[in-house]
């Protein structure tokens, strides 16, 4: 008796039906973001990994993965992207964080503070053939700036253009798109650097210095660690900048996808392309699990702030 | 938001079905006798394609750039001659990508009708089922068809050469390259190891220092001194770095040059092109097995390896593979003779043995020489 009674009673929603059925329900919202999700990524990785170990005639092979491991050139491809990414992110998070931590301390109502994060939204994703022919037209051999310097500086680096074709030059267009990625990540964070921190620090005797050795830096570290980890994906799987600035398909890992894919004279091999694309999953997959292990850390005391 | 339980499926199905539309526009049923006719007459005649691309009304391009040796003419000509419209998909694809096009959008009505690729590419789907054969009705006075089956066509050949701005003086000789004027200036149409522009850059300047298509050592020690006295630059040349000066010096098709010398013409600019050594490739129409527009595809075929066609393709700056036909029946038109003339045709083409081999050679010593 009291079983039929209590169905009555509905929900505190008002909704009736079966309760099973009720709280499932609320993941049907959830389906078409998991439709796209399973067919624009998870699909074509399974396609990825599957392709790689297949050889030119499509049998179960991992003749591919071995010779390209052992290639002198997918080597030193492999360490160029490896390069200009850990130093695009590290120059992208320190100069980015030391933005972000000026934009906190400053007036955060203020028009400037406003304009940069507004800036910095647009500015992360000024990446690619744009971006690469801002470069051109301003440093590049025949740009603006250049064309001045000739004139004017002629014995500043300024006038001999040649660095931004070669690895620091595209280090520096890329900290282009990395430092706003960086100041949009790592915001956040400085914000939530609570001001009691420093007047308990400031109570019980401490200095500048020593709030940041021992507060300061230890709570910011994971965070910051975390978005340097996010700028080096970021900088790893970048294409089209570099595709815009330089010819050469074997400076870096991206590129030599591309080239592999799309040629023209008879060196197309979707396998060598899928084989590079696993390497490269494997070290996002390297990244992404640090990153993970520590937004675990760093969630901790967010969410008890 | 709170949605009710019907708010949420109707979404899921919206969306689902959204996604699926795509797929569900498979290739119309209409038309079928025009799939597998492999000349005019087999469909009917000219009319009879003409009056079945009408009923079509569209055809499907791909990888036809508008100042490629002067495509953006030919399909304006195709559309107001036939009155159809012409769905023009990735302009800046590769011989290889139009062929991942075709399969993947394979039973959509989005799949490219036609091709226009390299040599390469046309004999690595040689006999796989990809190309349906046709032949043009001038077909047996096309240069080196003969061979063919007509699966693919040998439709136009570029001479490759070096364009350059005007202001920078005037090149006579290759070595010229190497003089300061030209630090930083220089740059090829894309990487000898994946474009075809690239190789057949690098073979022009190969022939012009003495190389050959089967010793390109000679090529790969000229690039090398172009870069150590940094007149060579590693830069992508496109339109855009073409017309604000990036790239003064360029080293490409010429019938992508003969363009921008038009252009900046009009512009009242001087762009002045060089030929060292006459190295050239052909490229190939075919039409795709699976064209959703059949008859449109055809009468395409008709209309670009036909005089019409011809003609635009020399004005272009390139050398039709009708040419020498129609130079001795008197039918080249005179702006083409202007801009093609009449001795271009015999350029020098590698072999895709010739091409395979030095792309192993490449890849190795290409880095070597012009890296950073």
């Amino acid at each position: 008796m009291t079983r039929v009674k209590y169905s009555r009673t509905g929900s505190a929603t008002g909704r009736t039906g079966s309760r099973y059925w009720r709280s499932k329900s609320d993941y049907l919202g959830v389906v078409p973001f998991s439709l796209f999700v399973g067919l624009f990524l998870l699909y074509p990785t399974l396609n990825v990994v599957t392709g790689a170990f297949r050889n030119q005639k499509n049998e179960l092979s991992t003749e591919m993965l071995f010779q390209l491991f052992h290639s002198d050139i997918t080597r030193r491809t492999f360490m160029n992207t490896v390069e200009i990414s850990v130093k695009t992110a590290l120059i992208g998070a320190i100069l980015g964080g030391l933005f972000a931590w000026a934009l906190a301390t400053g007036r955060t109502s203020g028009f400037f503070y406003r304009f940069s994060v507004a800036l910095s939204s647009v500015l992360a994703l000024f990446g690619g053939i744009m971006l690469a022919f801002a470069f051109l037209a301003t440093f590049g051999f025949n740009g603006l700036v250049t064309t001045f310097a000739i004139k004017y500086l002629p014995n500043t680096f300024f006038a001999e253009p040649a660095w931004l074709y070669e690895m620091n030059g595209m280090v520096v267009v890329y900290t282009f798109f990395q430092i706003p990625l960086m100041v949009l990540v790592f915001l956040p964070t400085i914000e939530n650097l609570r001001p009691q921190w420093r007047e308990a620090s400031d109570s019980l005797g401490g200095n500048a210095l020593e709030y940041w050795m021992r507060i300061g830096i230890p709570v910011l570290t994971p965070s910051f660690v975390g978005a340097a980890l996010l700028l080096f994906v970021n900088s790893f799987s970048a294409f089209a900048t570099a595709y815009a600035l330089t010819n050469l398909s074997n400076f870096l890992i991206p590129l030599s996808i591309g080239s592999a894919l799309s040629n023209e004279i008879g060196g197309a091999n979707p396998t060598e392309a899928k084989a590079l694309a696993l390497y490269m999953i494997i070290v996002v997959i390297i990244v992404m699990t640090l990153y993970a292990l520590l937004r675990r850390r760093v969630s901790k005391w967010e969410q008890t702030r | 938001m709170k949605l009710t339980k019907f708010a949420k499926v109707s979404i899921v199905a919206v969306i689902s079905f959204a996604l699926a539309v795509p797929t569900m526009g498979g290739a119309s049923a209409k038309a079928h006798k025009f799939a597998t006719a492999q000349n005019a007459s087999q469909a009917g005649g000219m009319s009879g394609l003409i009056k079945g691309c009408k009923a079509e009304g569209v055809l499907n391009t791909i990888a036809l750039p508008h100042y490629w040796a002067d495509y953006g003419s030919m399909l304006a000509g195709f559309k107001k001659l036939y009155g159809v419209k012409i769905d023009e998909a990735n302009p800046e694809a590769s011989s290889q990508d139009e062929i991942d096009a075709a399969n993947i959008n394979k039973g959509t009505n989005r799949s490219p009708d036609v091709f226009d690729i390299g040599l390469a590419v046309a004999v690595k789907y040689k006999g796989t089922g990809t190309f349906a054969p046709y032949k043009s009705k001038l077909w047996k006075y096309i240069e080196n068809s003969a061979s063919g089956d007509g699966e693919y066509t040998p439709n136009y050949s570029g001479t490759m050469t070096i364009g350059y701005a005007g202001s920078l003086g005037t090149i006579t000789k290759v070595d010229d390259l190497l003089e300061p004027r030209f630090k930083g200036k220089i740059a090829l149409n894309g990487d000898p190891l994946g474009s075809s522009a690239g190789i057949n850059g690098f073979y022009m300047i190969n022939k012009a220092v003495g190389g050959t298509f089967d010793d390109i050592s000679k090529g790969i020690a000229f690039f090398k001194k172009l870069k150590d006295v940094g007149n060579f630059i590693n830069v992508n040349p496109t339109e855009a770095t073409i017309a604000s000066g990036q790239t003064p010096v360029v080293i490409d098709n010429g019938y992508v040059q003969a363009g921008v010398q038009k252009k900046f013409a009009a512009a009242g600019v001087s762009w002045k092109l060089f030929t060292p050594a006459l190295v050239g490739s052909t490229y190939n129409s075919a039409v795709s097995a699976w064209a959703p527009n059949p008859a449109c595809a055809r009468l395409w075929m008709e209309y670009t390896l036909g005089e019409a066609g011809a003609n635009v393709w020399a004005i272009g700056g390139a050398v039709p593979t009708l040419w020498t036909w129609l130079l001795k029946t008197r039918r080249a038109s005179k702006e083409g003779i202007a801009s093609a003339g009449t001795t271009r045709i015999s350029a020098a083409r590698a072999t895709g043995a010739q091409t395979l081999a030095a792309r192993a050679i490449l890849k190795t010593a290409w880095p070597a020489a012009v890296g950073s």
